[in-house]
């Protein structure tokens, strides 16, 4: 009796312990985990899924990655030897969720393949063919978004007056994805300004213009979609465009009652912020 | 080289998938591309990792069919005949435990006073269910994120940066903390074909009447509480911790000890 007492009350310490250390080994992997996925400056391959889904669905397998690296178009027509790829496999140390494909337009851009390699390849879904497909189900490349280009002007010398069209040739999408913007210089009385201005309705992401970027540090660069847009909200309607209006055809009129609504407007809006 | 025969063809069998592997990328070789989580076997047949499937399911990822098949036709391989064998013949981790373990035992570490047992070999099971757990919770399939398994792999195919340090922290571990620590005790992904290979057809045999009693493969096998019939009856080893690596069968001098089939018709002699 005795030892079937000593029994059962071993069975019971072993598996509260066990039960522990697997809360404990839960805790330190979660939090782990978690901290090693939060890298947002992050540029996926084209039809990447939006980040937080992409890191659920890539198996990390590297498909994309040997597909881009061994097209047949990567060759280097100087020296006829292929060149390095442009999805690159996150390693340790690369401080991006490791295994994942991903890019640095500085180093090597997307040169936006017709035929897509990296993306029909994709086992798992993380890459989604329908998104850089048209309505003929095709492939368009133009329909992928890397990332969206953004313009830095205080260091871009175009914005000094320097004539420097090279982001603006460099391109696929030229005179689409960025124009170029007239613009009378005063300083000089007598020159213009021709300002690069990107489309984030048609801009990719693909980098070129970061590799083809004249200054020091470019001052043209790719940023992830999510960093590099605002959001107005949907309260904003645009009173001249006849099909933003008809959002609020049906809209009624709706009194928002806040701590602030209580006084005035112009009392409100007159109080000076405390810091 | 009588008892290194399948030692050889294991490592043999290793570096050829390695080099497949590494092909696949430097030479555009369509053999077998992509990694161990899911490739393609000649351009066509999708593999993929059961565990690291399941645990990308555990997200709520829908997954697409090319993985779930994938999965399908591993599961069903390891399952129906190799058993464990992944563990002994494919993953490049066996290389680097392997070596730990036999430097253990040049170094005269195995002996009592030097062995940490702080870990149960069933901890792996644990982990092997956590791991789906923490994938749920943070939204990444979890133990992909520090699998020594696929970033040895992917170090080999695409270079390995800083992650050469968690092979040598593998490395270290097996070779001065705990014996077969990580194949043998912690790693998921073996748990996982622990269970997938319960009821494999290949099965190391044992023959008690020609068996000396040495305890070579004892000392050997990286899984020895699977060899708990040594010296005592004539039945195969059906434990699926059994990576069916075969050193056991290499190092016995007695022939007590042989690669079989699973013999279905008597259950207590099987």
């Amino acid at each position: 009796m005795a030892n079937s007492d000593n029994n059962r009350r071993k069975f019971m310490a072993t598996t509260l312990q066990s039960v522990g250390l697997t809360a404990l080994g839960g805790l330190l992997w979660s939090g782990y985990s978690d901290e090693v996925k939060a890298s947002p400056l992050v540029l996926r391959p084209p039809g990447a899924l939006p980040e937080e889904d992409f890191l659920k669905a890539c198996i990390k397998c590297g498909l994309c990655a040997e597909a881009c690296v061994n097209r047949e178009s990567n060759i280097d027509r100087e020296t006829g030897k292929q060149r390095p790829g442009t999805l690159q496999m996150a390693k340790g140390g690369d401080h991006r969720m490791i295994g994942t494909p991903f890019f640095t337009p500085l180093d090597v851009p997307c040169y936006m393949c017709d035929d897509i390699p990296c993306v029909p390849v994709c086992p798992s879904g993380a890459l989604d063919q329908l998104s850089v497909s048209n309505e003929k189900g095709e492939l368009d490349i133009d329909k992928s978004r890397m990332g969206l280009a953004v313009v830095h002007k205080e260091s871009c010398i175009a914005f000094w007056g320097i004539q420097c069209d090279a982001c603006y040739r460099a391109c696929p999408l030229l005179d689409e994805a960025i124009s170029l913007q007239y613009q009378k210089n005063e300083r000089t009385g007598k020159h213009a300004f021709l300002l690069p201005v990107v489309h984030s309705d048609v801009c990719t992401g693909c980098g070129l213009c970061e590799k083809a970027c004249v200054t020091e540090e470019p001052a043209i660069f790719i940023l992830p979609i999510e960093q590099s847009t605002g959001k107005a909200g949907s309260h904003y309607v645009k009173g001249w465009d006849i099909k933003d209006q008809e959002r609020v055809r049906e809209a009624k009129e709706i009194k928002t009652k806040t701590e602030r609504s209580e006084k005035e407007a112009a009392d409100y809006l007159n109080v000076e912020v405390e810091y | 080289m009588k008892n290194m025969k399948y030692l050889l063809l294991r490592r043999v069998t290793q570096i050829t998938l390695l080099v497949l592997y590494f092909g696949a990328n430097a030479y555009g070789w369509h053999m077998l591309e992509g990694t161990f989580g899911s490739s393609l076997l000649f351009g066509i047949i999708p593999l993929a990792d059961p565990y690291t499937t399941l645990q990308v399911l555990a997200t709520g990822f829908v997954l697409g069919a090319d993985v779930l098949l994938g999965a399908l036709i591993i599961t069903l391989f390891y399952m129906l005949v190799g058993g464990r064998a992944f563990c002994s013949w494919v993953c490049p981790i066996n290389m680097v435990t392997d070596l730990a373990n036999w430097l253990r035992r040049k170094l005269n570490l195995d002996k009592e006073e030097v062995n940490y047992r702080f870990i149960k070999r069933k901890a792996r099971y644990w982990i092997m269910v956590l791991g789906l757990i923490v994938s749920a919770v943070v939204g990444v399939a979890a133990f992909e994120v520090l699998s020594p398994i696929t970033i040895m792999q992917r170090g080999i195919i695409f270079g390995f940066g800083a992650g050469i340090s968690v092979i040598i922290a593998i490395f270290l571990f097996d070779l001065f903390g705990v014996k077969n620590g990580w194949c043998g005790h912690l790693c998921p992904l073996g748990a996982s074909y622990s269970l997938i290979g319960k009821a494999s057809i290949i099965r190391v045999k044992h023959d008690h009447e020609a068996c000396t009693a040495c305890m070579k493969c004892k000392v050997v096998c990286p899984e020895n509480q699977v060899l708990h019939m040594i010296n005592k009856e004539s039945i195969s080893v059906t434990d699926g911790e059994c990576t069916n690596c075969g050193r056991c069968i290499d190092v016995c001098d007695d022939n007590a000890l042989g690669f079989g089939i699973r013999s279905f018709t008597n259950k207590s002699k099987d």
